[in-house]
């Protein structure tokens, strides 16, 4: 047997919606009318507020952006498939999904200008979103230590005996890292309720996929630790939302684990601090044009009579004006105080960080 | 009140936190059935089952951060790591993840936790089990580290640690683990974090050390004495948080100072010890602060006995600290 036969697993792409906005004959799906439009518009959202950051970066406003350009299927439409309370992990390019959650524009904004309004106190760059009252864990930037959190939080749910998910958001970057192994692993030993979701987007930065991994992606792997995996076409939405309510029942019948690889672009730069036309070439980017997952929603809406483009101008007239009067609102609102940077460093304040906040105090006293 | 040594006394407050606190779990390489290599969780599956108490696959990076995601969701684990010196593949999740989590989550989450694991040389243990990792971890903002040095220490600062709000270190002198015979109250009680022990008065010296290292500076502090020196000897407990008063207090009444400790001499905790100190009691010094520690090279096991500040190297230190 040659090498490569022995290698041989492959997996198909689960894929309903098409590029016209077609979904297959007898396709059935659960989701609303006002669902759909309601995910159309988190898309549609998640996109401006993505533009205006990367704009505000560049006037010094914000001081870094990683935005999800072309990625806002998965983060959408995996939220929607959970409940509300399910705990979401991030890696960082899934702000779609906390907007699905309910956090607002200017909730958003007030994180990525650092104020005193942000709930992590201004401590980490901006795009470290977090809102315990949303269910979703604040972004680390250290890549996939989320997903053994992940598992572990799935455990406590279990033995806890919660109706609750954890959902671990990852790119196919991420998953060359030890934690990823060690997460999945641990998660299906334990037969633990998370789902595990890696938006495989071609790029880990400048590297792509062929110097992450050798054999067909991360699928694979999956159900090497003993977990059912699923390949969906991440800008899909309706592969995306069908493929994880499935994963969440799964879970919660006791199954274990699910790994779920949803196949998509990074369209955009990796941050703000990237410049991709260095590694890669304008024609590949627009190749994923059509794939778009909020065209293809909008198509389908357009196709079902849900939408039309009257209705596209005024909602997106409405929208960009909620984004500027969120920016505008973050831009007057202070920065966390100087006593911040001191506190919650554990429970309580140590005599050691009482004397170096005094310290400081005595300095900012004197220069004033 | 029955005598136990270390493994006995953390076993016996392992037990106590699992009955008086159902958020309690612990896990890690052979934690589970088997109770432990060294026997610390023996029983707490049978008799809290196995959700509460479990083995791990091989991954210390795994175990850090299946912990925080326990954590996370308000439950309070007690994580072990066999050897102190295979914690490195879960020091990410230790110092990235756990240590800062309640602080770049704005207080919105924490993870209060025991990371238990056995530290420490005289086992013949070569390189691999025997190093004394703890100013790894000093270093670490949000992180608490606690050393006891006895059972009865072991098991009020174990409660003490588990019924906190932050993640602790909480390494084990395993040299001592059945060595070490103390009356321990079979009842439930705390030593509190920050609060070192004066375990002798004296007016000549202050010495100070922990875990292991605090016995062979009992033994050469008794030797001294023999030479009419009076040390005084502290048990710090708790090097974060430390409690700097019993050490200012201590060295401005002695006016000497030596600090003893297993790890390797530079960047060692012993060093910080000395800059406070020198900071704090500068005019009642009457000579340099002294530093008797671990050699500068990996551990040897051929000549350990030789690498380790043991009492004759201790006594040698505070003899020439009182030339001055």
């Amino acid at each position: 047997m040659r090498s490569t036969e022995r290698m041989a697993m492959k997996f198909e792409t689960i894929s309903y919606l098409d590029l016209e906005g077609n979904l297959p004959s007898g396709f059935k799906h659960d989701l609303s009318d006002e669902t759909l439009i309601r995910a159309y518009k988190i898309m549609q959202l998640t996109r401006r507020i993505d533009e205006r950051m990367i704009t505000l970066q560049r006037q010094g406003v914000v001081n870094f952006v990683i935005g999800s350009r072309g990625e806002e299927g998965c983060s959408v439409a995996s939220a929607m498939a959970l409940k509300p309370d399910d705990l979401l992990y991030f890696q960082y390019r899934e702000q779609g999904a906390i907007l699905w959650r309910g956090l607002s524009a200017e909730e958003y904004s007030h994180h990525m200008l650092l104020n005193e309004k942000d709930p992590s106190k201004g401590r980490q760059m901006s795009n470290h979103y977090g809102s315990k009252k949303h269910s979703a864990m604040t972004v680390s930037s250290t890549l996939a230590t989320q997903i053994p959190q992940a598992a572990g939080a799935a455990y406590a749910m279990k033995i806890q005996k919660k109706d609750m998910v954890s959902l671990c958001y990852f790119a196919e970057g991420a998953a060359s890292e030890g934690d990823f192994h060690a997460g999945l692993n641990f998660a299906a030993v334990y037969k633990c309720p998370v789902i595990f979701f890696c938006r495989n987007n071609h790029y880990a930065i400048s590297t792509p996929r062929k110097f992450q991994y050798a054999g067909d992606g991360i699928a694979p792997r999956g159900v090497a630790y003993g977990m059912q995996t699923f390949r969906v076409d991440g800008n899909d939405i309706f592969a995306v939302y069908d493929i994880t309510k499935k994963a969440r029942e799964i879970c919660m019948r006791g199954e274990g684990p699910v790994l779920i690889e949803a196949m998509t672009y990074r369209v955009g730069p990796h941050s703000t601090a990237d410049d991709p036309t260095r590694y890669r070439k304008d024609e590949e980017v627009c190749d994923w044009d059509p794939k778009c997952p909020v065209l293809r929603l909008k198509l389908h809406l357009i196709k079902k009579g849900l939408w039309n483009d009257e209705k596209d101008k005024a909602f997106k007239d409405a929208m960009h004006q909620e984004v500027e009067a969120a920016i505008e609102s973050a831009r007057n609102t202070p920065k966390p105080s100087l006593e911040t940077m001191f506190q919650d460093v554990y429970a309580d304040i140590p005599w050691n960080l009482q004397e170096q906040y005094e310290f400081l105090q005595a300095l900012e006293k004197e220069k004033n | 009140m029955p005598v136990m040594n270390i493994i006995e006394a953390i076993n016996n407050a392992l037990h106590i936190a699992f009955e008086t606190d159902d958020r309690v779990i612990a896990f890690g390489e052979d934690v589970g059935f088997f109770g432990g290599v060294f026997r610390a969780t023996v029983g707490l599956q049978e008799k809290y089952g196995v959700e509460r108490c479990f083995d791990t696959p091989i991954s210390e990076l795994g175990i850090m951060g299946f912990a925080m995601g326990c954590a996370q969701m308000g439950l309070k684990p007690i994580p072990e790591i066999q050897f102190a010196d295979y914690i490195f593949p879960g020091y990410d999740q230790i110092v990235n993840e756990i240590a800062k989590g309640r602080y770049r989550t704005g207080n919105q989450w924490s993870n209060g936790m025991v990371i238990r694991t056995p530290y420490g040389g005289g086992i013949h243990g070569g390189h691999y089990h025997s190093q004394s990792i703890e100013a790894q971890f000093l270093h670490t903002p949000g992180l608490k580290v606690v050393i006891p040095s006895d059972p009865y220490e072991a098991k009020g600062l174990l409660l003490s640690c588990i019924r906190a709000d932050d993640p602790i270190l909480f390494m084990e002198p395993k040299r001592i683990y059945r060595a070490s015979k103390a009356e321990v109250p079979l009842e439930d009680y705390m030593i509190p974090l920050g609060k070192a022990k004066i375990a002798k008065e004296g007016n000549d010296l202050t010495l100070i050390g922990y875990g292991a290292q605090h016995h062979q500076n009992m033994t050469a502090a008794a030797e001294a004495e023999k030479m009419g020196i009076s040390v005084e000897v502290i048990d710090l407990r708790t090097l974060n948080p430390l409690d700097i008063e019993t050490i200012t207090a201590s060295v401005k009444k002695t006016g000497r100072c030596v600090v003893a400790h297993e790890a390797p001499i530079t960047g060692g905790f012993g060093g910080e010890l000395t800059a406070l100190i020198q900071q704090r009691c500068f005019l009642h010094l009457e000579a340099p602060i002294n530093r008797c520690c671990g050699f500068d090279t990996p551990y040897s096991n051929a000549h350990e006995k030789r690498y380790l500040p043991d009492s004759p190297r201790v006594l040698i230190s505070i003899l020439e600290t009182m030339k001055y």
